[in-house]
């Protein structure tokens, strides 16, 4: 019998354990997440440690999307209403936590007040025990005006706020060190800016134990390689010990699947696209599992048989080989 | 694995008798290293040293073909780990398997090599089919790969079966013409399949229990020890973590080690109890390292992820798609018809054509050349500024077709309108959408407005 003599990487750095949900009280969770302390790249557990499963977080809004595709409209139904209900029911389907956007809240659908928000968040905050995830509308001026009011009404919670941009990661990161919370940085594609607002956020003091990285997700056809390719040199810059590139990754998978065409058009398409309840649904999970391939740590998901087909998947990952 | 100037110059006469055209034998030792002679230029080198440069010259996965004609198709001959480190060269053939007593045999022939979908101007076609013997003889296997064939003429096969007779008897009966992908010799049968495919001249997997390396590496020297040179592996996995983890690590055996024996392309067999499940084994499988990828499902829906994301997995990195830029007209356009303008990367040019097309209103499209950048890439690399799309307007001759002179720029660089209607003087400068799924709303609601 020949022996083969594997070839195993020696890897010097470890990517950043980041808990999500209260760890040390003041919390309602009755659960936490933690993602990230891999020292290997992904899966491969013959040559280091993935101490933590990739998570899975569904995406709930606070209003109901009126732009969404009619697969998730026939899906989710009259939860769709109520964001309570909707994360009540995202967890039953296998959610391990929450990503909340408060829509609702932009110039342009319906500009509810800060106050409006907190009362949302505290809602879903009592209808669920898994943690949260908040992100704001979206436009500077409302985000850190609602952000700051809801980090400040849920200390101790230790929530991930987003987005955080190099435009305004003062005021997030500020309202997230005071109340306890996490950021998620946003960088668009690359490499070297998204290192830069690490060192940005870091230079402010708030502990990169506290920070997800959102390298900004492509879809499918609508731009993967280039997520896919960025996510793979910062985890290997991780790895390889560049200090400013260990968060863990998190990846709207989502909302860019089922943003493109093919994710929402029912008619018109070509018969080899297939129906669109099949097409959604393999859309949102071949992007989600390229990133997974790339180091994605938190998956935001949109459709309840994504979060099974995914959740099943992993199972399998992290078993080993 | 490539050898370096100096271990090529131990290998040499070390005469520096200048024959070669080279003034010493370390010079011409540099240039063989780079590739940029030939050893036969040098009258004196032995057959020892002519067998160790030749090994180390061959490419450290080999290029194996599969199939005959139009449809066959290359794999391996890969040179990196990651795409970023340079780019991913023979995209995966994706295959879809049917059994040999299936009654529905011939028809999903037929679909499998008619499925086809177009994406940024490119046809994406499934690669072939795989005949799975499945109950009967060996004369019932061949009849069944010869009504494979008879269905779907000219797609390439891969025969799967551990008995080499029932090879035998499908290649005999034809099917050698086609050059189809032998599957599998494994330790229990090899010496009878290398016999197979060495006769019919076709390549051949090798099969091992799950993960046993050690066992493709004795199973690759017997069967090419038998005379069998195209050889594909594969591991026997059937997780998701059993493939990455042996996948992976015959790619790094291959690149890193240069480990001759395991130098082949990898079949991943994706099969899934359901569709959902086998998509995501081969999404997995497409992004890590496979050369052929066999699934049992043919989900129309799961087969256009597939072949999209090998189009994206296999792009290479320095080189985006481009479309020409031009003044491209959509539907009948005419004097009254909007102007609107995009960059010359693919994906962006397809995607605002397919919107527009789709809006049913004749435009005149105009793409400036960014060098294949998307519209906010080009914006930020100052390839696709004011003066670029007013250069585009002028030089397009655009003027001359039109009564009105209104310009529609991508909503991604509305920070440009006051830019480009200076550089354009009496043009208005209208801000379209961001995205090019809300064009149609753009065109029926705004433009027209």
């Amino acid at each position: 019998m020949t022996a083969v003599e594997i070839p195993v990487e020696k890897w010097s750095g470890t990517v950043r354990d980041v808990t999500l949900g209260s760890s040390y009280g003041g919390g309602t969770r009755t659960s936490t997440v933690t993602v990230g302390g891999e020292t290997a790249l992904p899966f491969l557990d013959f040559e280091g440690a993935l101490p933590h499963r990739p998570a899975l977080a569904v995406e709930v809004v606070d209003m109901e999307p009126a732009d969404w595709s009619p697969e998730l409209v026939a899906v989710w139904g009259d939860d769709l209403k109520d964001p309570a209900k909707w994360a009540a029911r995202a967890v039953a389907e296998g959610a391990d936590l929450i990503a909340l956007k408060l829509r609702s809240c932009h110039p342009d659908f319906g500009d509810r007040s800060a106050t409006d928000a907190r009362a949302t968040v505290d809602r879903v905050l009592a209808a669920v025990g898994v943690p949260l995830i908040v992100y704001g509308p979206g436009t500077a001026d409302k985000d850190n005006d609602v952000l700051v009011a809801v980090a400040e009404a849920t200390k101790g919670e230790q929530l991930a706020l987003g987005l955080c941009e190099e435009k305004n990661y003062r005021t997030i990161v500020a309202a997230a060190l005071g109340n306890g919370h996490l950021v998620i940085a946003q960088t668009p594609i690359d490499v070297n800016l998204a290192k830069q607002l690490n060192i940005l956020i870091s230079d402010m003091r708030l502990p990169l134990e506290r920070v997800l990285m959102d390298p900004n997700t492509g879809a499918l056809g609508y731009g993967l390689e280039y997520t896919y390719s960025v996510m793979e040199r910062l985890r290997l810059a991780a790895l390889m010990g560049d200090a400013m590139t260990q968060q863990p990754m998190i990846c709207t998978i989502g909302e860019e699947a089922w943003r493109q065409k093919e994710g929402r058009a029912a008619t018109d398409v070509p018969a080899a696209w297939g129906e669109l309840a099949e097409r959604g649904v393999a859309w949102e999970v071949t992007t989600a599992m390229t990133l997974l391939e790339a180091g994605a740590d938190i998956l935001v998901l949109r459709h309840p048989s994504s979060v099974g087909v995914l959740r099943e998947a992993l199972d399998d990952l992290m078993k080993g080989a | 694995m490539a050898l370096t100037g100096l271990q090529i110059y131990k290998l040499l006469p070390k005469t520096n008798c200048k024959e070669c055209g080279f003034p010493t034998c370390l010079a011409f030792a540099m240039k063989l290293a780079q590739k940029g002679t030939e050893l036969d230029k040098c009258p004196y080198v032995d057959d020892e040293a002519k067998t160790a440069l030749d090994a180390a010259s061959a490419p450290p996965i080999k290029l194996v073909a599969i199939g005959a004609g139009e449809r066959a198709f290359e794999i391996g001959n890969e040179v990196v780990l990651y795409r970023h480190e340079k780019t991913f060269y023979h995209q995966p053939g994706l295959v879809v398997r049917v059994r040999s007593d299936d009654p529905q045999l011939a028809g999903k022939a037929a679909d499998v090599a008619s499925y086809e979908v177009e994406r940024v101007g490119m046809k994406l076609r499934l690669d072939g089919l795989a005949v799975e013997h499945s109950g009967g003889d060996a004369a019932a296997y061949a009849a069944a790969v010869a009504a494979a064939r008879a269905a779907a003429p000219g797609l390439p096969l891969v025969l799967m079966s551990g008995d080499a007779a029932a090879i035998d008897a499908a290649l005999s009966g034809g099917a050698a013409a086609d050059r189809p992908l032998v599957h599998a010799a494994t330790s229990a049968n090899w010496q009878a399949m290398a016999d197979v495919a060495k006769k019919h001249g076709c390549p051949l997997a090798i099969r091992t229990a799950a993960g046993d390396l050690a066992g493709l590496v004795d199973l690759s020297e017997s069967v090419r020890g038998a005379g069998v040179d195209d050889l594909v592996l594969d591991p026997g996995t059937t997780t998701l973590a059993g493939d990455l983890t042996a996948f992976t690590q015959l790619r790094r055996l291959a690149l890193k080690k240069g480990a001759r024996a395991l130098g082949f392309p990898i079949v991943a067999d994706s099969s899934g109890a359901v569709w959902q499940a086998e998509l995501a084994r081969a999404t997995q499988a497409v992004a890590k390292y496979a050369g052929v990828v066999i699934i049992d499902h043919l989900e129309p829906a799961a087969v256009y992820s597939l072949l999209t994301l090998r189009q994206n997995i296999y792009t290479d990195p320095q080189k985006p798609i481009q479309v020409e830029p031009k003044l491209y007209e959509v539907g009948v356009a005419g004097p009254d018809s909007p102007v609107l303008i995009t960059t010359n990367f693919s994906l962006t040019y397809f995607s605002v054509s397919g919107e527009v097309e789709g809006a049913g209103v004749p435009a005149w499209l105009l793409v400036a050349d960014s060098d294949g950048q998307s519209v906010l890439t080009g914006w930020a690399a100052g390839k696709f500024d004011a003066e670029k799309i007013a250069k585009t307007v002028r030089d397009s001759g655009i003027e001359s077709r039109i009564n009105h002179k209104k310009l529609v720029i991508p909503g991604h660089v509305a920070g440009l309108s006051g830019e480009v209607e200076e550089e354009l003087p009496g043009w208005q400068i209208m801000v379209g959408p961001r995205d090019a799924v809300d064009i149609s709303n753009y065109l029926k609601n705004v433009w027209g407005a």
